[in-house]
C-alpha cells in the first residue's frame, strides 16, 4: 500500500458543461435536478441519440494573438478559463511562484480531432484546406499547448490521454511533481468536445443509447456523449488553507480487455485502495461517491460491486445523466462536482434512474438532498482498462 | 532549483526500420554498422498473444516490442512495473482511416479501429499482454513529447519509489494528415528506470530555468525520420551508446529545460 501523502489545496476550480458556464450554473442544476441533455443536433450525419452540448462554444472567439489555435476544443477551453476568476487565480499563482514553477497537466481523449475531421471533409486536391493548415491543432497536445499560451504557464506541460480516466490522472501527476519540488503549483483539468469520432465511434461499439442515459437503472442501455471544460489550480495547503483539498489518488490497470471492464472490478478496487491509502482514511470515512456510472450495462454492473465497500450512509451517484459522458473531461468535471458537494453541502442526484439496480440501490442518491459532505470520492474508468480514483476533503475551518 | 531526480537505467529497447533492437541501433549510432536491409518492415511485438497481435495496429506492436526488449534486458517481470507510453501523434494511420471514413460514410466506422485509435491503445494492449495491474499512462506534448514524457515517468519512479517502464514511439503517417505531422518513419525506444542508485547506467534529471536550443534534426534520417521526439530520443540513445559521462539539455517550455546527466 502506498504511504499517506500531504494534501494539496484546490486553490481555484471551475467547470463548464451542458449545465452551463461556471460553478453557479453547475450547482443550480445539480441542486434542482435539471439535466442538460438534448436531442443530437451536432453530428455531420444524422444519429439518433441525446448529447450534452455546451451552449455558446461557437461564439467564444479567441483573441487575435491566440487565433492560430482556433478550433472547437480550444474555444471550449477558452470559455472554461473565463469562468469563476480562474485567469486571475492563475496570474496570482504565477506572480507568487514564477511562470516556470507552475506545471500544466491536462487530460483529453480526442483534443481537437474535430478540426482534423473537418479538414478531411473539405480536402482541397488531397490537401488540408488553407485555413486548417496549422500543424499545432492536428495533434493530441493541441489543448495543453493552447492553454499554456493563453495563461502564460511555462512549467512542465503534459497531456494525459488515457480515454475516460485522462483528466482524473492529471491530479495524480501534478501531486507527484509538487511533492518532488519540481513545481510549486499546477493547473490541471480536462477538455473534450463533441466530434464525429466519438459519436460514430461509440455508436459503432453499440454503446450509445437512443435516450438520455440512465446510470444504474435496471433498463440502462448505453451512454449519452457530452462535452465539458473543467480546471483546478493545485497548490500547497499553506497557500490556501481554507480551500478544499486533494487528499489522495489511485491509478491502476485492469489487464483484462480493451473495451470492457474486468468482471470483478479488479482494477477499480485497486485504484480505490490506493486512493484511500494515500488519503490515510478508510472507506467508512467517505460521505459521497461520484461514480463513473456511464450507463452501459457492463460498467455499472461492475462498478456496483465496489459499493459494499462503503457504509450504507455513504451516498453515491453518477452525474452523467446531467452532462452526458464527457470522456477525457469527465475526471476533472466530476472532481469539481465532488468539490461542490463538500463546499455547498449537497449530494447530486443520480439523474435518469427510475428503476435502480438492486445491487446499487442502498447507496444511490435518487433525489437532490442537502447533506454535509466532508470527504468525497470520484471514480473514472477508461478504455484499455485504465482506472483512476480521487479523494477530496474539506479545508481548515474559516 | 529543485533537487535532481536520481535514477538508473537497467533496460533499453529500440526499434527502427533497419535497426530491430538496441544492439543493432547501438552499432549504427557508433558508426560500426549500417542499417540492415533485411530487417522486418513491421515491429514483431511477439509479446502480444497471437489474436491480439493480429488486431493490434503498428503503433501498438512497436510499443510492445521496445517495452518487451527493455523489461527483458532488465530481467524484470513487466506485471509489476507501472508504465508511461509517450507518443507525439498516436496511431497516425488509424487517425487517417477514422477521419477519411467519417468524411465519406460515418456509419461504417469500424469498432475495432475506433478502440485502437485512443492514445492509450499501447498501454492497454501492453497491460493486457503482460498482466500489469499497476498504473499505466499515455502522454503527449507535441514537439516536447520525449522530454516531457521522460520527466513524467521519472517523477513517478522517484515519488512512488518503484521501477517504471518508459516508452516513446511514433509510427509513420499516411494520407492528407502526413503534411501536418512530420513523422515519416516508425521509431520507438523504451527505458526501464529505477529510482536512486543501483546497477546500470546512472541518469540524473534536473530542471533548468531557462530555454534550451532544440536538438538539431536527426543526424540519421534513415533511422528515425524527421519527428522531433525521435530526434531527442536518438540524442539520448547516442549518449547511452557511449562510454563516457555526458550531458544533454532538452527544452520543456519557452523558459524551462530538462537537464540529463549520464554516467555509464
Amino acid at each position: 500500500m502506498p504511504e499517506r501523502i500531504e494534501p494539496l489545496a484546490i486553490a481555484a476550480r471551475s467547470a463548464t458543461s451542458a449545465l452551463g458556464h461556471g460553478l453557479a450554473a453547475q450547482l443550480e442544476a445539480l441542486r434542482s435536478g435539471r439535466g442538460g441533455l438534448r436531442a443530437n443536433d451536432f453530428s455531420s450525419a444524422p444519429l439518433e441519440c441525446r448529447i450534452g452540448r455546451v451552449a455558446g462554444v461557437e461564439d467564444a472567439a479567441l483573441p487575435a494573438p491566440l487565433a492560430h489555435w482556433d478550433c472547437r476544443n480550444n474555444r471550449l477551453a477558452w470559455l472554461g478559463l473565463q469562468q469563476d476568476g480562474l485567469m486571475d487565480a492563475i496570474a496570482g499563482a504565477i506572480a507568487r511562484h514564477g511562470a516556470t514553477r507552475l506545471a500544466l497537466i491536462l487530460g483529453t481523449s480526442t483534443a481537437s480531432i474535430g478540426a482534423t475531421e473537418d479538414a478531411y471533409r473539405r480536402l482541397d486536391h488531397g490537401r488540408f484546406p488553407e485555413d486548417l493548415q496549422r500543424p499545432e491543432i492536428h495533434t493530441p497536445h493541441s489543448l495543453a499547448a493552447f492553454v499554456a499560451d493563453a495563461t502564460g504557464i511555462a512549467g512542465p506541460a503534459l497531456t494525459i490521454s488515457t480515454a475516460c480516466s485522462s483528466s482524473a490522472k492529471v491530479f495524480a501527476s501534478a501531486e507527484r511533481l509538487i511533492r518532488l519540488g519540481l513545481a510549486d503549483a499546477a493547473l490541471v483539468g480536462g477538455v473534450d468536445t463533441l466530434c464525429d469520432s466519438v459519436l460514430f465511434g461509440f455508436h459503432s461499439l453499440e454503446l450509445v443509447s437512443k435516450q438520455a442515459c440512465r446510470p444504474f437503472d435496471a433498463q440502462r442501455d448505453g451512454i449519452s456523449i457530452g462535452e465539458a471544460a473543467a480546471f483546478a489550480l493545485l497548490e500547497r495547503v499553506d497557500a490556501a488553507p481554507h480551500a478544499p483539498r486533494l487528499l489522495g489518488h489511485g491509478e491502476s490497470s485492469d489487464a483484462h480487455h480493451m473495451s470492457t471492464p474486468h468482471p470483478e472490478g479488479r482494477g477499480a478496487q485497486a485504484a480505490l485502495d490506493d486512493a484511500l491509502a494515500r488519503a490515510g482514511i478508510g472507506a467508512d470515512a467517505v460521505d459521497y461517491v461520484n461514480l463513473h456510472g456511464t450507463a452501459t450495462p457492463r460498467n455499472d454492473e461492475v462498478e456496483a460491486k465496489l459499493l459494499p465497500r462503503f457504509a450504507t450512509r455513504t451516498r453515491a451517484s453518477s452525474t452523467k445523466g446531467f452532462t452526458g459522458h464527457t470522456l477525457g473531461a469527465a475526471g476533472a468535471l466530476e472532481a469539481v462536482f465532488a468539490l461542490l458537494a463538500i463546499e455547498h453541502g449537497i449530494v447530486p442526484p443520480n439523474l435518469g434512474c427510475s428503476e435502480p439496480m438492486p445491487e446499487a440501490a442502498p447507496w444511490l442518491a435518487l433525489q437532490p438532498s442537502p447533506q454535509r459532505v466532508d470527504v468525497a470520492l470520484s471514480n473514472s474508468f477508461g478504455f484499455g482498462g485504465n482506472n483512476a480514483c480521487l479523494v477530496f476533503g474539506r479545508g481548515a475551518a474559516a | 532549483m529543485s533537487t535532481p531526480l536520481a535514477l538508473c537505467i537497467t533496460g533499453i529497447g529500440a526499434w527502427a526500420p533497419g535497426a530491430p533492437d538496441w544492439q543493432s541501433l547501438q552499432a549504427i549510432v557508433r558508426g560500426e554498422a549500417a542499417a540492415t536491409d533485411d530487417a522486418p518492415a513491421r515491429p514483431p511485438g511477439t509479446i502480444l498473444p497471437a489474436a491480439e497481435r493480429r488486431r493490434a495496429p503498428d503503433g501498438v506492436r512497436l510499443a510492445a516490442e521496445v517495452a518487451a526488449q527493455a523489461t527483458g534486458m532488465a530481467g524484470i517481470d513487466p506485471a509489476t512495473v507501472p508504465c508511461v507510453f509517450a507518443s507525439t501523434h498516436g496511431e497516425l494511420a488509424i487517425t487517417d482511416y477514422v477521419c477519411e471514413t467519417l468524411a465519406q460514410s460515418p456509419l461504417e466506422l469500424s469498432p475495432t479501429k475506433f478502440h485502437n485509435s485512443v492514445l492509450n491503445a499501447p498501454a492497454g494492449y501492453w497491460t493486457i499482454a503482460t498482466g500489469c495491474t499497476g498504473a499505466s499512462s499515455a502522454v503527449t506534448a507535441h514537439h516536447r513529447t520525449f522530454a516531457a514524457g521522460l520527466l513524467e515517468a521519472a517523477a513517478f519512479a522517484c515519488a512512488e519509489d518503484t521501477p517504471v517502464l518508459f516508452a516513446s514511439c511514433d509510427v509513420a503517417s499516411t494520407g492528407p494528415l502526413a503534411e501536418m505531422t512530420c513523422t515519416t518513419l516508425a521509431f520507438g525506444m523504451a527505458l526501464l528506470l529505477r529510482p536512486a542508485a543501483g546497477h546500470g547506467v546512472r541518469l540524473n534529471l534536473a530542471l533548468h530555468h531557462g530555454a534550451a536550443e532544440p536538438v538539431p534534426p536527426v543526424t540519421m534520417p534513415a533511422v528515425a525520420g524527421d519527428n522531433p521526439a525521435n530526434a531527442e530520443a536518438l540524442a539520448l540513445l547516442s549518449l547511452l551508446a557511449g562510454t563516457k559521462s555526458s550531458n544533454l539539455r532538452l527544452p520543456l517550455s519557452s523558459g524551462l529545460s530538462l537537464d540529463m546527466e549520464i554516467e555509464p
